[in-house]
């Protein structure tokens, strides 16, 4: 079994910063995590979450900005909604609720990108021992 | 195929110290297309920026990625570098290996391999980049300030004194702010309302500042060079261009509230003057607390000032909302005090004697509420022994304000040497925990405050301070005795902290600007764009950004109004076009992506039955992309099939 994988896609003007954040003040997690920069968490189509689950990442991360602080105003919102429609769609797949996850986290948020990361790792390395099937 | 140079730099041991660099650059000379891959220790230098530009032209490169920092730290300079080579600008991406990679792992071996995938990746996506050329917009060439304090004023004056109209947008009856609160400044003690007041009436007198008062901005749309921005007026009641100020309708109205310019100290009327020196010098009428404006209950201030035959006051005046254009907007919000009430070891608000340093401040100035003799609240007597407490609320991050507010060491030295000249035979102690008093003649301003005034600096915490005999009892520690203090005092001043004005972040939301985890305005970049929010076209200036002193403000005020020309001063500027695209042949026209899209960008074509984006309005977000339904949309070099791409080349 190896080290859980995990693939994020994190809006530029707040998670992305968040995590370069975390550079800049030489926070400390798991290498377990790729990130991909998008515009905005509502570019991210809910289809690219199943490839990266299709690809063999053992989880998803989508991280935008908090509610009313969007850059563009709603897509935040937007991507919200089609997460619990994902969500929905998950479930139905028997894929547990720990490998894909939607987080809010502002640029200056760099303590809870960390513990966001290393928390789905901590998840994902237990999911691994329970349902090792599913890889 | 594209021909694809890959340049990875060691960033001193930045990167170097936990990715093997070499190894890096042997994989990526592997991957297909790659036709150079190299490495230099600062590719950001003069010398690594011509490594990449001979590259270019040596290699016939299509494209490259530096692997490097934060796109958000070099994008734009690797850009300009490659179209120094002639190779266009969008043909350049940057893999992070520092930022996400280098500086958040140890394990040099996990560093590595994490490294080599991000570059896989954006090798991947470069790969299919499309060569964009910049969209030309017309720029609005006005300004909009938020905030009249000394920073609003100093932007507005700076930039219409480049011959540009300003809003100046203040939501009191007058602009001056907090600096117009003040008694004397640090270091020269130069009056304070003195310094100010001209550059006030300066604001008011130019013809290119438009000061709105009591307006608030409710909302702004648009782009940096293009806001619209909507701003909702209050009404002042009292016609600005009649009030001369006879004072008469203060006399008769009988409302009486505590007055906020005094920090309470004070009573004034409903209708008011908001202090001596206001700006515009016209009084205002307070709708709240007026016993009753609508039906109308009083109006005995309109009676006065009809009686005398001005006619100035109007009862019956509405709130406005002005539409305004602007192509900058400044955020020049300010800061107030730390609330004193949740300190409750120092017992502010329950014993009258214990003051804020605001409302000592107001008791020194000469037009304050005791013309500058220093008394007790609860019994007007003059203080003998006076407390001064450095650090109330601040540096206790479990409590308080985690931070310093950088100015209290200073105006504490002021208010006890002042205290000392006006009561000669008093004495002033200072608890404090360092003295910091970084800044030109600050040092020496301390030094002479110590000798001049006698001050006593005691180096300690307060635990308590409680009631006896009417006096106040102040109980700390003197650390460098090792000893417990206890000094009865009959005033004790709270220093107390900085923090961002109300309303800030609301505002910051309006204006898409972030704020930090203490609220106040986030910078762009601590260092290198300290006068910018991270959002195109918005600044930033004053103690709304971090707490900072009036010669700070002053220098940041300017510099962000010179930020703001630099936007004004052509009449166009070019916008990021990575934005979005629709291929005819797919769309159907059902218009789902209308609605998505925050800023109108998109409409309905009826006659071709397609949708349309209107380039100049979109901001590129993608939010759209993700709802089309036939995949007709696209984000210009962030498509659906480069971000596949992407997950394909990281998965393991």
């Amino acid at each position: 079994m190896g080290e859980p994988r995990i693939l994020a896609f994190l809006c530029k003007w707040c998670a992305y910063a968040g995590a370069d954040l975390a550079g800049t003040t030489r926070k400390r997690y798991d290498p377990n995590l790729i990130s991909i920069r998008v515009t905005c968490s509502g570019r991210v189509d809910p289809t690219f979450v199943l490839k990266a689950l299709e690809e063999g990442y053992d989880g998803v991360l989508i991280a935008g900005c908090h509610p009313g602080t969007c850059h563009y105003i709603s897509g935040n919102y937007k991507a919200a909604r089609r997460f619990a429609l994902l969500r929905r769609m998950l479930k139905q797949m028997d894929i547990p609720d720990q490998r894909v996850r939607l987080e809010w986290i502002s640029a200056s948020e760099s303590d809870k990108f960390v513990t966001v990361v290393n928390e789905m790792v901590e998840n994902l390395r237990k999911l691994e021992t329970v349902a090792p099937q599913l890889k | 195929m594209k021909r694809v140079g890959v340049f990875v730099c060691h960033c001193g041991l930045n990167i170097a110290g936990t990715v093997r660099v070499s190894e890096v650059v042997d994989q990526a000379s592997k991957t297909p297309d790659v036709v150079i891959a190299a490495d230099h220790r600062y590719l950001c230098s003069e010398p690594g920026q011509t490594l990449i530009k001979d590259s270019i032209k040596q290699h016939r490169l299509d494209a490259i990625v530096v692997a490097a920092c934060s796109p958000a730290m070099h994008e734009v300079t690797f850009r300009n570098t490659a179209r120094a080579a002639g190779l266009n600008r969008h043909q350049c991406e940057m893999a992070n290996i520092r930022e996400q990679c280098s500086w958040v792992h140890d394990d040099i071996e996990k560093a590595t391999e994490k490294a080599h995938v991000i570059l896989r990746q954006i090798i991947e996506k470069v790969k299919l980049n499309e060569p964009l050329d910049p969209i030309i917009v017309p720029v609005t060439r006005r300004a909009l300030v938020i905030g009249g304090g000394v920073a609003g004023i100093r932007s507005a004056l700076d930039i219409a004194g480049s011959g540009y109209q300003v809003y100046l947008v203040e939501k009191t009856g007058s602009i001056g702010g907090r600096m117009a609160q003040l008694s004397e400044t640090f270091p020269t003690l130069d009056c304070s309302i003195c310094i100010l007041g001209p550059l006030m009436v300066e604001a008011f007198r130019n013809p290119n500042i438009k000061i709105p008062r009591l307006s608030e901005v409710e909302d702004v749309k648009g782009y940096v060079g293009n806001f619209k921005v909507r701003v909702r007026q209050e009404p002042v009641y009292v016609d600005e261009t009649k009030c001369n100020m006879c004072a008469e309708c203060a006399k008769v109205c009988p409302a009486e509230v505590p007055n906020e310019f005094d920090s309470e100290l004070t009573w004034r009327k409903a209708v008011y003057i908001p202090f001596a020196q206001a700006v515009p010098p016209v009084y205002v009428l307070d709708a709240k607390s007026c016993l009753g404006l609508l039906p109308q209950a009083c109006g005995e201030c309109k009676k006065a000032c009809d009686e005398l035959g001005m006619s100035c006051i109007n009862l019956d005046a509405h709130p406005e909302i002005h539409e305004l254009e602007v192509g900058a907007i400044i955020s020049a919000t300010g800061y107030e005090l730390f609330d004193a009430t949740r300190l409750t070891e120092y017992g502010y608000g329950i014993f009258p004697d214990v003051m804020t340093s605001l409302e000592f401040e107001r008791m020194l100035s000469a037009s304050g509420p005791t013309s500058g003799t220093i008394r007790r609240p609860s019994d007007g007597r003059i203080p003998k022994e006076v407390v001064f407490i450095q650090c109330a609320g601040q540096r206790e991050p479990e409590t308080a304000l985690a931070y310093c507010s950088k100015i209290c060491c200073m105006y504490t030295a002021r208010h006890a040497m002042l205290f000392h000249h006006k009561v000669p035979d008093g004495q002033a102690y200072i608890f404090y925990m360092d003295i910091r008093a970084g800044g030109k003649g600050y040092e020496e301003f301390v030094k002479r405050c110590q000798e001049e005034g006698g001050l006593l600096y005691l180096r300690g915490r307060v635990a308590k301070v409680y009631e006896e005999k009417g006096k106040l009892v102040v109980k700390g520690i003197d650390t460098l005795s090792g000893k417990i203090v206890e000094i009865h005092a009959d005033l004790v001043v709270l220093a107390l902290g900085m923090i961002p004005s109300r309303g800030s972040r609301e505002l910051a939301n309006i204006l898409k600007a972030s704020v930090d985890e203490n609220g106040f305005f986030a910078e762009a970049h601590p260092k290198l764009r300290p006068l910018e929010s991270a959002t195109a076209g918005i600044f930033v200036a004053g103690a709304g950004q971090a707490p900072k002193d009036i010669p700070e403000t002053v220098a940041q005020a300017s510099g962000a109004a010179s930020k703001a020309l630099n936007l004004l001063s052509s009449p166009t500027l070019e916008r990021e076009p990575t934005v979005a695209r629709i291929v005819n042949e797919l769309c159907s026209g059902c218009g789902i992506c209308i609605p998505a899209c925050p800023f109108e960008a998109l409409s309905l074509n009826r006659e071709r039955r397609v949708a349309e984006v209107a380039e100049a309005v979109c901001e590129g977000c993608g939010t759209c992309i993700a709802s089309c339904p036939s995949g007709a949309l696209s984000l210009r070099n962030l498509t659906d099939t480069q971000i596949i791409a992407m997950i394909t080349a990281g998965r393991h």
